[in-house]
């Protein structure tokens, strides 16, 4: 008989044979290729190069998908995940080495990294419990005024800082519980969108808060370590951004490895039955509204850590860093990534971040793009670029 | 015997419907009750309002001698009351091992630190639910026990309601309620659930069951006693000779005048 945990995958469309999963060098050349794409995408300024670079990418993947090449990939990455969770890792840390000079393309990478942790957060509200959050972006600021208050007013050590982002975030978040718990689907939704919106406004009217100008918020300095300044290595000074881009790397693994747990454990199952039938669920014994009130706290935490780390990157915040559109953005990413797929996100973040900021010529028709993206999505694959797959607890550890 | 549940004048209403019109039904330990009727006749609201899923209009329902009547859903289950639906509500996104475990909810734990930093110990408990899983799916299907980590959705429709079956049973409740199983299967598949409900009896004579069912043989073959209800109300009860005879229920049945 066949081991079940051999069998971990529903639609098996374009597999091989479902024997012996392919070996390694498969996902490791793909984890190559693709941080070495990112790398020069992010390098190269001149607009035709990167038109070409995005095409490229295009048809790469479109080959990839139809000979196979991408099942077979995703197959090599699930049988070692643990390892090639390593790669994936190291991939980044020299991503950031050879870009370590570069200000801007590091800016945008971080910015990746900080999205990407913030959109775990509401996958763990919308991709596994079901709570739609159309005010990601209001947590996302919470955590970043939290960030800029305590940061100058303050002299909490930043690390603490950042947590509290998160817990202002989820404190923030507490407050819409009870309307969201007692509405459901569309209007619990309506219900954030009204949210994120209030928010906003509240920023640009309370001076406190700095209005409409926003606040300037002190760089991040860890144990004496202050991160505004680039290193010097001999005569060579890196970028600061550098700094900020391992920060953000360490907190999208710490939020990863928090979320993937969750998610293989009787709590992330538990979302799952609220999300699919909340009836069943409750005939069961399952508390649906508290599994709510965890999930969307958990997820608020997880965008309001991700902001302050944003704010104290950027040195400065205003309203419109928050507005509804930033909200979209979240919820797109999810979207195309594949609602639930925690790896999903980061094709997905980079494809709605990294292009239209490094094609000055679309980046007028930034939300077009993206909508379109959604609507092709929604039709051709409603599961997103990368759909979730079933659920293992304990995933095989790497063999030889 | 005793009664394991027992309701008083138990009234469900729906707006000007009168779903359950003081109704007086008796569940004795450890026997096999069909719950018979015409379409309409308040058996699935039954079933609603003794787990929880409605709110009783009015009356009584006692289990084990405590008043259920105002209890969560989530109350009932834990005081050991399961129950299969009568449309499948399995969640067919998600592998049979889970759609089983929700039905395991009160004997797993759900802290959040154990979930997330105790990995060891979920481990364990994975495990040992994983067996009990396996050991429960393979006296309904041989066959399923492979597929545990598969869909459940990817699976037939008579495994499907196996594994319904499944999900009420692996907590081991007292009382399992039976919303019509045989539902849109075949004659051979029906036969095959009903052994698979006979051997669950065999294997666990202390368990309680009610079944809605419309095949009379079905109903010969299975109950220890039926009730027949009509328009909410209790019509007659007794064993299935008796109340085949019973000519109210062949007038409600067919119509005769």
């Amino acid at each position: 008989m066949i081991s079940p945990d051999k069998l971990p995958l529903r639609d098996s469309g374009a597999m091989p044979s479902p024997g012996k999963p392919p070996g390694p060098a498969v996902a490791v050349m793909a984890v190559i290729a693709v941080a070495a794409f990112g790398t020069i995408l992010l390098w190269v300024h001149d607009q035709w190069s990167l038109l070409a670079l995005a095409v490229a990418a295009a048809i790469a993947v479109a080959v990839a998908v139809r000979t196979g090449a991408a099942a077979r990939v995703e197959r090599a990455f699930i049988a070692r995940e643990g390892a090639m969770n390593g790669v994936v890792v190291a991939a980044f840390l020299v991503a950031i080495a050879v870009l370590a000079r570069q200000d801007f393309s590091l800016l945008i990478l971080s910015t990746v990294l900080l999205y990407c942790t913030a959109c775990m957060g509401l996958t763990v509200q919308l991709g596994y419990c079901g709570v739609l959050n159309f005010a990601g972006a209001a947590f996302f600021g919470a955590g970043a005024y939290t960030a800029a208050v305590l940061g100058a007013h303050t002299a909490t050590p930043h690390l603490l800082v950042v947590l509290a982002g998160g817990a202002v975030a989820g404190l923030l978040g507490s407050v819409l519980l009870l309307p969201v718990l007692r509405t459901r689907g569309h209007y619990a939704a309506l219900i954030t969108v009204a949210f994120g919106i209030m928010f906003r406004s509240f920023l640009e009217v309370n001076n406190t808060l700095g209005g409409p100008q926003g606040l300037t918020v002190p760089g991040m300095t860890l144990f004496g370590w202050s991160l505004s300044q680039g290193i010097a290595i001999g005569s060579v000074t890196l970028s600061f951004y550098f700094n900020y881009a391992l920060v953000a790397l360490g907190l999208a693994i710490a939020v990863y490895v928090v979320t993937r747990r969750l998610e293989r454990s009787w709590v992330g199952m538990h979302f799952d039955a609220v999300r699919i039938d909340e009836l069943a669920a409750s005939t069961f014994g399952l508390n649906v509204q508290g599994l709510k009130i965890v999930a969307f706290v958990i997820g608020n935490v997880f965008v309001g850590m991700a902001g302050a780390v944003f704010a104290m990157m950027t040195g400065f915040i205003s309203p419109t860093d928050f507005d509804f559109s930033t909200s979209l953005v979240l919820i797109a990413i999810i979207m195309l990534g594949g609602i639930g797929n925690l790896w999903g996100i980061l094709p997905a973040a980079a494809f709605v971040l990294i292009l239209p900021e490094k094609l000055q010529a679309i980046q007028e028709y930034r939300f077009l793009l993206y909508a379109a993206a959604v609507i092709l999505v929604l039709l051709y694959r409603p599961d997103g670029l990368f759909p979730r797959r079933l659920r293992r607890y304990f995933p095989p550890k790497a063999r030889r | 015997m005793d009664a394991l549940l027992s309701c008083r004048d138990l009234v469900m209403r729906f707006r000007g419907l009168t779903a359950l019109d003081d109704l007086d039904l008796e569940i004795r330990q450890g026997e096999i009750l069909g719950l018979l009727g015409p379409n309409g006749s308040g058996k699935t609201t039954f079933f609603n309002v003794v787990t929880g899923v409605y709110r009783a209009s009015g009356g009584r329902i006692e289990f084990e001698s405590q008043d259920i009547s105002r209890s969560t859903p989530q109350a009932i289950y834990r005081a050991g009351i399961a129950r299969t639906f009568q449309r499948s509500r399995l969640c067919l996104p998600l592998t049979i091992f889970d759609n089983i475990m929700i039905g395991n909810h009160r004997n797993l734990n759900h802290g959040l630190w154990f979930n997330v930093v105790r990995r060891k110990e979920l481990r364990r408990q994975y495990e040992g639910c994983r067996e009990q899983a396996l050991e429960l799916l393979t006296t309904f299907n041989e066959t399923l026990g492979a597929r545990l980590m598969d869909a459940a959705g990817s699976v037939s429709m008579i495994d499907r309601r196996r594994i319904e079956v499944c999900r009420a049973l692996v907590s081991r409740p007292k009382l399992l309620l039976l919303d019509e199983p045989s539902a849109g299967m075949t004659h051979e598949e029906t036969h095959e659930l009903m052994d698979d409900i006979l051997a669950i009896r065999k294997r666990m004579p202390q368990l309680t069951i009610v079944i809605i069912e419309h095949g009379m043989s079905v109903i010969e073959r299975i109950t220890d006693r039926c009730v027949v209800l009509n328009y909410g109300r209790k019509l007659c009860e007794g064993t299935y000779a008796e109340i085949a005879r019973n000519a109210e229920v062949q007038q409600a049945y067919l119509g005769q005048a």
